[in-house]
């Protein structure tokens, strides 16, 4: 099939790719507007890795099709932190509680965990683990992953995080 | 560098090609699957779709996308049915408040369904249509008596659900019909529900898993069905099991023949889930189990 233009707001920007219709929305991120921080994973929609905010939904975006995606507001971890380069509270949770190891998983947990927070600003930790079943973290650093986003939902509220006693 | 560059491309480019179509309407979708060659799809979450294509299992020439359509979308009373648009994704299932009230079972049952990413863009139309026997919602509405409209250039049908699965992938759709709404006929008010589904890990399929709906009057259950899903070629409507139980209530005998009524029409094939012994063994302990909530959860 002849290419087609494509085109979508990623992280705030109007961007336009000449893709064939059967280019998948990460191959659009990464291979067409050079956006590599959504990572391929698994390729089949089990770990997360790729996990992009599309309109308000936290989407594998290796089961996506870019076409399926044209004329959506789309999110990746490229747009996470401020214009001045200064981390969103998601990101500064991760550093301080040491959220990531080899950080492979790291750009689609914290797409993910930013929608979860979008939606439920104040989760239980039972509610993030539910919340961040569809990323896997191969390191297993789940724990640390957990009180990253209890950091960042406590910053996001204007409260200092207590970690919760072991 | 062109060169090395375009077979780079072609190695990510992991599904066949094909023409993309988006409708904006359920009659303009249905003109399309007719004028369109008999390898068109339909597609809607894509998340059985398209993981099918990057395999090539599936090839599609077409694609219709109804994600375009909105009378697809929601779901709404009207009159002693509740209508479920095909393209309601199982995240809007476990937030819609009609659901909750008239048929929470829904909701427990989306809720175990995949994960949250793949919930916010699956639907309960996908999930009842491809005939996968992994889906958890065909044996719960087999439990709910819904039926399904089907939308084809001959106008509309209803197949009831308990019809609509013949063998895995092969459904009482026929080429050309889009399936546009299911409706599920509204439980009475103080029904019990439960879905209880055994699975290794988010994600997984069903070993085994039971959809219960039951009605109770004066302590003894006076209606019931059973769906179970993942353990024959198609969801299994297990209308012995409910039988056992009409009458009882629901002592220890009764749910030991339910159980081994559901056990004795599974046939599951052997898989990483266990032997076919084994999860034949658990569509009965999730029969047991569901029953059991089912019955609790019910007013007498």
């Amino acid at each position: 099939m002849s290419p087609t233009n494509v085109s979508m707001t990623v992280n705030g920007k109007t961007v336009s790719a000449a893709v064939e219709p059967r280019t998948l929305l990460i191959h659009y991120l990464r291979e067409n507007l050079g956006l590599t921080g959504s990572h391929i994973g698994c390729d089949t929609s089990h770990c997360g890795a790729c996990t992009v905010d599309v309109d308000g939904r936290s989407v594998k975006s290796c089961t996506m099709f870019a076409v399926q995606a044209a004329g959506a507001n789309v999110l990746t971890i490229e747009g996470m932190a401020g214009a001045d380069g200064k981390l969103s509270a998601l990101q500064e949770g991760f550093r301080e509680m040491h959220g990531l190891q080899c950080g492979y998983c790291t750009p689609g947990m914290i797409i993910r965990a930013h929608r979860l927070l979008q939606e439920n600003p104040n989760p239980s930790e039972s509610e993030i683990r539910i919340g961040i079943s569809g990323n896997l973290c191969r390191c297993t650093g789940y724990q640390n992953i957990v009180r990253a986003i209890q950091y960042a939902a406590a910053k996001l509220a204007g409260l200092e995080f207590k970690e919760a006693a072991e | 560098m062109g060169h090395s560059a375009r077979l780079l491309w072609e190695d990510l480019l992991i599904p066949g090609s094909f023409e993309y179509h988006r409708p904006a309407s359920l009659s303009e979708a249905v003109a399309l699957l007719g004028r369109l060659d008999s390898d068109a799809r339909l597609i809607a979450g894509g998340h059985s779709l398209i993981p099918m294509m990057k395999l090539r299992l599936a090839m599609p020439t077409h694609l219709v996308d109804l994600a375009g359509v909105a009378e697809l979308k929601g779901a709404r009373l009207e009159g002693g049915e509740i209508v479920i648009g095909a393209m309601t994704t199982q995240r809007e299932i476990i937030m819609s408040g009609v659901l909750a009230e008239h048929a929470p079972i829904l909701r427990e049952t989306a809720e175990v369904i995949a994960d949250p990413q793949v919930r916010y863009v699956g639907t309960i139309g996908g999930n009842v249509a491809n005939g996968d026997p992994g889906n958890d919602m065909p044996a719960l509405m087999m439990a709910l008596g819904a039926s399904y409209v089907l939308s084809g250039p001959g106008g509309e049908r209803r197949v009831p659900a308990r019809d609509y699965y013949l063998s895995p992938y092969e459904t009482a759709a026929q080429p050309g019909e889009v399936l546009a709404a299911i409706r599920v006929p509204k439980p009475p008010a103080g029904h019990g529900w439960a879905y209880e589904k055994l699975k290794r890990k988010v994600g997984d399929y069903a070993t085994a898993a039971a959809a219960v709906i039951l009605t109770v009057s004066g302590g003894r259950i006076a209606s019931c069905a059973i769906g179970l899903t993942n353990v024959g070629g198609t969801a299994l409507f297990a209308s012995e099991a409910a039988a056992a139980t009409v009458g009882t209530a629901l002592d220890p005998p009764t749910l030991a023949r339910a159980a081994a009524a559901a056990t004795a029409i599974a046939s599951p094939a052997e898989d990483g889930r266990g032997s076919a012994e084994y999860r034949a063994k658990m569509a009965g302990v999730m029969t047991a189990r569901a029953l059991k909530r089912a019955f609790a959860r019910a007013a007498s």
